[in-house]
């Protein structure tokens, strides 16, 4: 899924640790770098774009990426990603607690240097 | 001057009630913060309070502080919670007979927060042109008045400050924000001003970290989690308060959990919308500005918080009835575990069609092969040991719910084989309290604070 060909790749949790919630129907994701050195690397390649894609048929709504440089860690909103959210879904995960290690899956280009690490 | 230290006893309504005892007897604190209501929250206690009159608070609150007065009363530690939900009298008359049982009549004041209760002035609002569009459609909030239940303003700080300015040992609210039950205190302590935009964002982001209890000390963190040591007896966090609005994140000594840069961190996104723009009726924290640096084991200093002056609205929360739903489960197992689940669905909703019942969704989930991560997960293994069949739905009506509920159990005879799980009967058919999240001009809200002396 979402798999980049032709090039080394490597999975986000590599990466990056995770921790999401809801707001409604909307399910935030924070995406924190393990290593702040990788952080750029995260901000060109964990696009709004390449989030919504990597949640396609999942999710009804688009996809807003926020960035805090400061805890080396993007904010994803996934609207319409909760089945009406709150008292209204039906879903296990009505609160979107799990949607962090969901975007973990999602596979993105080696940064330069990682099979040295 | 010694920081303030303001402790996280609880960060929701069915936390771990050991915590705030822990938190109390574990160390030196001078407030102790518990924060109980959520949205989903706030439709349970509706729900009770339209059943029974006396209840609509957290009633697991007035035990509790009656575990704690006189460890509280002998170290002047002062309680702030939002644990009166949609009724803070009734609970505060529960806290003074708790205290006058105790023989500790004379000794402790209990401070009220209402007048965020919305509910009688809602057609005299609408009638003066608040629309209380709801934040996400747009709708007027007349497409669902007649179905409406509650409607909360969210308060924030200052109701709590005059509380504990009174004397208040204990400040018992209804819908104050979580954030502003720790803020509160550092107001009063520091005196700051109202518009020390600063401050109050510091404050802010402080109650942010320790609103969800152990959530920023080792509990639900991903990094590490396999070495996270002792969340048999996790330390709540606490927080060290500055009159600069620096402060320290920490937990009491010999406890377990952790405190970190990726433990406050993960808790500092979580449920976060645009950082540059947290809302709250005490002004707006700028989360991008945040600096965190470890300074010890199990502590993490806290600083640089910038801040923007407060809206001239209250969010509104008012919830409304929506419909009934109900969640069927059975457990299919060994060989072709999936598969057996994934027929049992179909059969099912064959025989929900011809009984003719509508729903506005039913929703079937595989718990074990992609009930949470739907494709993400990939294809499932094909040896599965057992698979989770749950099915959900949703309807106005209460009649083909309950029906629904009635075509579980037959499954187990009278479909396909090797399944289990049953043992919890029928499901329930649970009525639906939806929100409408809206806001309204400060002017139109008046906090009201009163002293209750046990």
């Amino acid at each position: 899924m979402n798999r980049p060909r032709g090039k080394r790749t490597v999975q986000l949790l590599r990466l990056a640790h995770a921790r999401s919630g809801d707001k409604g129907n909307t399910a935030n994701v924070g995406l924190i770098a393990l290593r702040p050195d990788d952080y750029p690397f995260l901000v060109k390649q964990v696009t709004a774009a390449r989030v919504a894609r990597h949640f396609r048929g999942m999710i009804e709504g688009p996809v807003e990426r926020f960035e805090l440089p400061n805890l080396c860690a993007l904010n994803f909103l996934l609207h319409g990603a909760l089945d009406g959210g709150g008292t209204i879904s039906l879903k296990t995960d009505a609160q979107g607690k799990v949607f962090s290690t969901a975007l973990l899956r999602m596979e993105i280009p080696a940064p330069p240097g990682f099979r040295a690490r | 001057m010694t920081p303030v230290r303001i402790a996280s006893g609880q960060g929701f309504w069915g936390d771990w009630l050991e915590a705030p005892v822990r938190q109390v007897e574990g160390g030196p604190v001078d407030y102790l913060m518990m924060d109980y209501l959520a949205e989903v929250t706030m439709s349970i206690l509706q729900k009770q309070h339209a059943r029974d009159a006396r209840l609509g608070y957290a009633r697991d609150f007035p035990p509790l502080i009656e575990r704690l007065l006189p460890t509280l009363v002998k170290r002047g530690i002062r309680v702030i919670s939002n644990a009166g939900g949609v009724n803070p009298h009734a609970c505060a008359d529960a806290v003074v007979a708790a205290a006058r049982k105790l023989g500790l009549a004379g000794k402790v004041r209990v401070g009220v927060v209402s007048g965020d209760d919305l509910m009688l002035r809602l057609d005299d609002l609408v009638r003066r042109g608040q629309a209380l569009n709801n934040l996400d459609t747009g709708r007027p909030l007349t497409d669902v008045r007649p179905r409406v239940r509650s409607a909360n303003a969210y308060l924030g700080a200052r109701p709590v400050v005059e509380a504990l300015r009174q004397g208040a040992q204990i400040v018992i609210t209804g819908r104050v924000t979580d954030t502003g039950l720790t803020l509160a205190p550092m107001i009063h302590e520091f005196g700051w001003g109202e518009t020390d935009w600063d401050r109050l964002a510091a404050g802010t982001v402080a109650g942010h970290i320790i609103e969800c209890g152990a959530q920023c000390s080792g509990g639900n963190c991903l990094v590490d989690w396999e070495r996270i040591p002792g969340l048999d007896d996790p330390g709540y966090p606490i927080v060290e308060a500055e009159p600069d609005g620096s402060f320290t994140v920490t937990k009491h000594a010999g406890t377990g959990g952790r405190v970190s840069v990726a433990t406050v961190t993960e808790q500092l996104l979580y449920e976060m919308g645009d950082p540059r723009s947290y809302i709250t009726p005490d002004g707006i924290a700028d989360f991008t500005s945040i600096r965190l640096r470890q300074q010890g084991r199990d502590r993490v200093r806290v600083s640089g918080i910038r801040g923007a002056p407060a809206t001239d609205s209250f969010k509104v929360s008012v919830s409304y009835f929506y419909g009934y739903k109900a969640i069927g489960t059975l457990v299919y197992v060994w060989p072709e575990a999936h598969a057996k689940a994934q027929r049992a669905d179909r059969i099912l909703r064959a025989r929900l069609k011809r009984l003719g019942l509508t729903f506005e969704e039913i929703l079937t989930e595989y718990v074990g092969v992609d009930a949470t991560h739907g494709r993400l997960a990939g294809k499932p293994h094909p040896d599965l040991a057992e698979v989770e069949l749950r099915v959900g739905v949703r309807a106005p009506d209460a009649a083909p719910v309950e029906r629904f509920t009635r075509e579980i159990a037959p499954l187990i005879l009278n479909g396909p084989p090797s399944v289990t799980g049953f043992a919890g009967g029928r499901p329930k058919v649970e009525e639906i309290v939806a929100y409408w999240p809206a806001l309204l001009p400060k002017v139109e809200v008046t906090p009201v604070v009163e002293i209750i002396a046990a």
